[in-house]
């Protein structure tokens, strides 16, 4: 049976259609879900093996991107999704995704900053590691951007990124996914770097760093390996044809791989 | 109750370099540093943990951000020598949905002492003391800071008025914003509750000056014939109008929504006019609208095009299964006034037309016209924002909507002339799918009058109207309300409703909310059967609207549909999961008559047939001028090829756009198979996009294009028209679209029609259109007129913009796997030149319109060369066999810019054999291909009695040699973008 996607769909989600058509395209069966809906029956979620937070501008990045995304997932979702995450099972936050997922605690630390979701000290830092407190800002260049960059998976811990060899082509687009920790975050939670075509380091030199993260992160896991948050768009390169350089022949850095992985990973729960 | 200020300080705040920048090109050499901080302003009763939590959870990110706050009225800061403390707020009234997130969010919290919020910047200036202030230029930035110059003052009160002076050209906008040097006074919104008041209008006792100046006191824009038209309806009707019904007409009756110049009976003025074929002197032509662009597409009669100049888009088919959509509008006066707001809502509006004919928005499209962006600012004239302020503005509202709301935008054009500094011009065009059979236009006696999505205030009100008068100094002003910023997530949520409303089959009538507001919205749809609404019932953004203000405000984000009664809670359902707005407020009655209550009282009772077809049609005068191409031969005067092909290839109407292009998404939705930027490093301009609607099945593509020349504008408005459309439809066809299967659109900018010049270069635009479209056979499918595109300046001048019409193309791609770039791909390939370079040519127009860049040069009037179609059918026909590696048309700069663009694409060299005093000849109906050798006799065979050209090869050496002149591609790209 295919493992069932959800694909949550906030106020101001835009990418659920492309990554929907991407796990559809892994073997999934992704099933868009509006939040409002979930939040009438939370019980939903156990019945899904993925959950999947797309990419978009919930509430138009008012107090910044994923803020309020990251709000309601611990208002109305932290027990639900602690479980989710508790039980291994795969979950993905792409870009504005990602920035709720690390908003709300959820990555990279565990799901306990969930729980505890009322308490503002908790919010502030105060109780966390100083290496568990990371953000993602606005790129170092001052402004949003579009543009092909390439990925190198770094962890063998994370179910999405095992196993991806080769280098992801695909596109960023974001405003504020310059990721930036006050201390060094541990390695074990680094996932996904940009570097050169090649899989050369990037040096955090622009544009192949497109915005200025800290160790050229581009995507973290947490512990289990099983949450991963990506600021580039992988769903938007799954057919050969949206590769910037197709008509000279390029055919490589496809970014259906990462989602087979979690797919496949889903199917074996 | 009490007022909390929380000032938010940034690490590193990027906006801070920027607006040093910025202030740095104005002329504000003095400004050392900005800090830029957040404030929110908290209305309500709230504990020290409350404050602290919502600091710690709302409003700080916690590596990046701290907060302090404080009670109002606060202490004042102590003053720091050399540096301002400068606040901005919004005014009350204008959009603040971050206000309304926090309202929202404080309560999800569990903070719910959080009453009202209101939010603002403050910005600590620090200046170089060491400069005098008489070295400055920028007192005479901002005029009304002249004055108090005379006064030499002490260096406290300099930097003061330096502030001020910055605020008012960089800071803030005093159409949306008020700011104060030091603490500023949030407003909040208001209570919600409207006035009832109606005003009675005594019209039919006005004589013919009265009637006059009653239109020109309410901003009405109508002539006498119009206003006694009223008149007469009203003492038939044996009684004077309410302000609302007056209202009413003005903006059913406007430029914007009637379009009465394209409509007109226009007499021709005999005038010496050139040789040529078709050129009419004298004559009455009974509406532009149904003589040339109407007329051309009912006589190409394609069966592919669904609908045409009669809903809010035009339709084509796309395939079996689905249907596509595609509509340009202009957003250009409030452009001019706010240019953020102004273009965040053009965007807006023409998704909402795409909308309007139950489509999703797959496409955006931008083309945009400013001002030089170096203009010495003390040249401006008086009112006038300057054109980079103008640029970063309309670009930065371009990018917040498309981007927030989903959906890429993936062609345009940024084009620059001295005479679009008052007027800029900012053409958005959007592009959407679905299923065949689902758009319904026909609302049924006793269905609901719904709106949908944002809610009413007093923002665009008399926007129709504004947008159909000259502007002058004191524009900005007066017209303030008409302008507003865009929510484009609430416009998203209508996106999500609609169209699962639309597969459910939930309305039966559909139709957006833009220019007239409700009036133009209900009264449209009402138009045949009638309906009775009731004004108290729509929901209000504040306090004090009478009613006409709800009637016609233009408050973004609405559509009105028409919902059977047993449909309206599935509706309402699928508007609670999307977190959108619905109100009913009235029905669909079938009696034929428009009626408005406000409660009890009734405040429009009218005939529909009178308001939609009672206004008398325009009789213009135009006289139709000389072209003024001179048609001499001369010597080309270039001297080096090299110098003035790298000085055209970095001037600014030709260098890359790619720091605009790249702050666009133009990847969202997964469909965008030819970008805007290509090639190896992804940095050279593509002709067209092409895009693969997402959830299609096979392999077919949408191209999108466009062509927009305003120095043909200035000189001949017959042959522009050919000359744009060729271009629109050339680089449509050079990545893969079928000749055959292309649509237009027409939108056309111009100044004051009741000119007879005006006019005259209008009517020969007009007829230009209708003579290539049906060369071409290219039908138009909707278009869009905007008028009055000049400026009264104080200076008593006019300023009026270039003659400018805009052709977007979207055509049909049989296959995208066989779309093209046009980066040179391979060495030892061939480069031919396609279509009939020598028979017509301009001589370098670009050297004009490119700004102080080269020597102005004496042009040769353009046209499209007889073959142009079948160069194009033969080039499709290639393309599919596979012989096409790349290929490029000919347009600004000519042959030498087209291959040294795709030299850059390809970072590739070139060898080029070719008259060297014709390569920067600008030519229509011309295009540059790569084939490979093994290709070529196949590829010429194609192309057996059509005009092709053998001129060069492709070369691994990265250099390219244009006969004896080598440039090395590096430099190429450096020029074109010196990014790079």
């Amino acid at each position: 049976m295919k493992p069932k996607a959800l694909v949550l769909q906030a106020h101001g989600s835009n990418r659920d259609f492309d990554v929907m058509d991407a796990l559809t395209l892994a073997g999934a069966d992704a099933i868009g879900v509006p939040l409002n809906e979930l939040r009438n029956k939370k019980s939903l979620l156990a019945d899904f093996q993925l959950l999947v937070v797309p990419g978009g501008f919930s509430y138009a990045d008012a107090l910044g991107a994923g803020k309020l995304l990251a709000q309601d997932l611990s208002a109305y979702f932290a027990d639900e999704v602690s479980a989710f995450v508790e039980a291994g099972k795969p979950v993905i936050g792409i870009c504005n995704g990602f920035q709720a997922l690390v908003k709300a605690g959820i990555l990279p630390g565990e799901q306990k900053q969930l729980q505890v979701k009322n308490e503002a000290k908790i919010a502030s830092g105060n109780e966390r590691p100083r290496n568990d407190i990371v953000t993602l800002t606005f790129n170092a260049e001052g402004h949003f951007e579009c543009r092909w960059i390439n990925l190198k998976s770094v962890s063998q811990n994370c179910i999405w990124t095992k196993d991806l060899d080769e280098v992801i082509t695909c596109p960023i687009a974001h405003g504020e996914g310059n990721f930036q920790s006050v201390e060094n975050i541990a390695s074990e939670h680094i996932a996904l770097i940009y570097v050169n075509a090649d899989g050369s380091s990037a040096n955090g030199v622009y544009p192949i760093n497109p915005n200025g993260s800290t160790l050229d992160i581009a995507g973290i896991t947490n512990a289990k390996g099983n949450v991963l948050g990506l600021m580039p768009h992988p769903e938007n390169h799954i057919y050969n044809w949206q590769h910037p350089r197709h008509t000279r022949g390029a055919t490589s850095g496809s970014g259906l791989k990462l989602f087979e992985n979690g797919v496949k990973y889903a199917r074996g729960l | 109750m009490s007022i909390y200020k929380f000032i938010i300080q940034t690490k590193r705040d990027t906006r801070e370099a920027g607006y040093l920048k910025d202030a740095h090109a104005l002329g504000f050499q003095r400004l050392k540093n900005v800090t830029v901080q957040d404030l929110y302003f908290i209305e309500g009763q709230l504990s020290q943990a409350g404050l602290q939590e919502l600091a710690l959870k709302l409003f700080t990110d916690p590596v990046t951000q701290s907060a302090e706050w404080d009670e109002l009225p606060a202490p004042p800061s102590p003053p720091q020598p050399d540096s301002v403390i400068l606040e901005v707020s919004l005014r009350p009234g204008v959009t603040d949905s971050v206000a309304e997130q926090i309202v929202r969010a404080a309560h999800e919290i569990g903070i719910h002492g959080v009453r009202r919020v209101a939010t603002g910047q403050r910005f600590i200036l620090q200046f170089d003391s060491s400069v005098s202030i008489r070295e400055s230029v920028t007192e005479s930035v901002d005029k009304k800071s002249v004055s108090i110059r005379e006064s030499v003052s002490e260096s406290a009160d300099d930097i003061i008025r330096l502030s001020a002076s910055l605020s008012a050209n960089l800071l803030a906008n005093n159409v949306i914003q008020h700011w104060t040097i030091g603490a500023i006074e949030p407003s909040f919104p208001e209570e919600v509750e409207s006035s009832g008041a109606v005003e009675i209008i005594p019209i039919r006792e006005l004589s013919e000056a009265e009637l006059l100046s009653l239109s020109k006191e309410r901003r009405a824009a109508l002539d006498l014939a119009e206003m006694k038209a009223i008149q007469n309806y009203f003492i038939a009707e044996k009684r004077d109008p309410t302000d609302v019904e007056f209202e009413t007409i003005a903006q059913t009756w406007s430029e914007h929504c009637v379009h009465k110049t394209f409509k007109a009976k226009i007499t021709l003025t005999p005038s010496p006019l050139p040789e040529g074929e078709g050129r009419r002197g004298e004559g009455e032509i009974d509406s532009l609208i149904k003589t040339y662009l109407k007329s051309a597409t009912d006589k190409i009669a394609a069966p592919w095009v669904i609908s045409a100049f009669v809903d809010n888009a035009g339709i084509i088919d796309f395939d079996d299964e689905y249907e596509i959509s595609f509509k340009a509008e202009t957003h250009n006066h409030p452009s001019a006034i706010e240019p953020f707001g102004g273009a965040n809502t053009g965007v807006g509006g023409v998704i909402r037309d795409v909308l309007g004919v139950s489509a999703k928005p797959i496409a955006n499209t931008d083309v945009l016209c400013f001002g030089p962006q170096d203009l010495d600012p003390t040249t401006l004239p008086d009112g006038v924002l300057h054109p980079r302020r103008i640029q970063s503005g309309v670009v930065a509202g371009v990018q917040d909507y498309g981007n927030k709301i989903g959906i890429p935008t993936v062609n345009g054009a940024i084009l620059y002339d001295e005479g679009y500094t008052a007027n800029p011009l900012v053409f958005c065009g959007c592009v959407g799918i679905a299923p065949k059979g689902k758009h319904k236009k026909n609302p049924q006696v006793g269905d609901r009058v719904v709106i949908l999505g944002g809610r009413t205030g007093r923002d665009g009100l008399r926007g129709a109207t504004f947008s159909s008068m000259t502007m002058d100094a004191q524009t900005g002003e007066v017209a303030g309300a008409s302008v507003q910023i865009g929510d484009p997530i609430t416009e998203k949520g209508l996106i999500d409703v609609i169209v699962r409303a639309r597969d459910l089959n939930l309305y039966n009538d559909i139709t957006d909310c833009g220019a007239g507001g409700l009036s133009s919205a209900v009264g449209e749809m009402a138009s045949s059967i009638g309906c009775d609404v009731d004004l108290t019932k729509v929901r209000l953004k504040y306090a004090g609207l009478a009613p006409w203000e709800i009637w016609l405000s233009e408050a973004q984000e609405r559509m009105v549909v028409a919902v059977a009664p047993e449909k309206i809670s599935a509706l309402q359902k699928l508007c609670d999961t999307f977190n959108t707005e619905l109100t009913d407020i009235g029905s669909f009655t079938g009696n034929g008559a428009l009626i408005v209550r406000y409660g009890e009282k009734t405040v429009v009772n009218m005939n529909n047939e009178f308001l939609h077809d009672g206004i008398p049609q325009r009789q213009l005068k135009a006289i139709i001028e000389k072209p003024t191409f001179d048609n001499r031969t001369f010597e080309s005067r270039i001297s080096n090829i090299q110098e003035h092909l790298l000085s055209l290839l970095s001037s600014p109407n030709v260098a890359s756009k790619s720091s605009v292009i790249r702050i666009y998404d133009h990847e969202v939705q997964g469909g965008t198979v030819i970008k805007p930027l290509t090639g190896v490093e992804m940095d050279a301009p593509s002709d067209a996009a092409v895009i693969k609607p997402i959830g299609t099945k096979g392999v077919k593509g949408i191209a999108l294009s466009n062509g927009i020349n305003p120095e043909l504008g200035k000189r001949d408005a017959y042959q522009m028209a050919w000359s744009v459309i060729d271009e629109a439809i050339r680089n449509a066809v050079a990545v893969g679209a079928d000749p055959e299967r292309i649509a237009i659109l027409d939108n056309f900018c111009w100044g004051d029609p009741l000119r007879p010049e005006t006019l005259g270069s209008l009517v020969e635009a007009c007829r230009g259109c209708h003579d290539a479209a049906l060369f071409y056979q290219t039908p138009f499918i909707s278009g869009k007129d905007s008028l009055n595109n000049e400026y009264l300046g104080a200076d008593g001048l006019r300023h009026a913009i270039p003659p400018t019409l805009l052709i977007s193309a979207i055509g049909i791609v049989p296959d995208i796997n066989k779309a093209i770039s046009m980066d040179l791909k391979e060495a030892n390939n061939l480069i031919y030149l396609i279509g009939d370079f020598k028979s017509v040519f301009i001589r370098e127009s670009v050297s004009e319109s490119v700004y102080k860049s080269v020597s102005i040069r004496e042009s040769v009037s353009p046209s499209v060369p007889k073959s142009a179609l079948q160069v194009y059918k033969a080039l499709h026909q290639t393309i599919n066999n596979g012989y096409v590696k790349s290929a490029h048309d000919l347009s600004e700069g000519g042959l030498a810019i087209a291959i040294a663009e795709m030299c850059i694409g390809g970072r590739l060299g070139a060898e080029i054999n070719f008259e060297t005093s014709d390569l920067f000849n600008e030519v229509n109906g011309c295009l540059l291909v790569e084939i490979r050798p093994t290709d070529a006799p196949a590829f010429e065979k194609q192309f057996a009695n059509l005009p092709l050209n053998k001129i060069g090869q492709v070369t691994e050496n990265p250099i390219l040699k244009l006969s004896d002149t080598e440039i090395p591609v590096k430099e190429l790209v450096h020029a074109f973008n010196p990014q790079n």
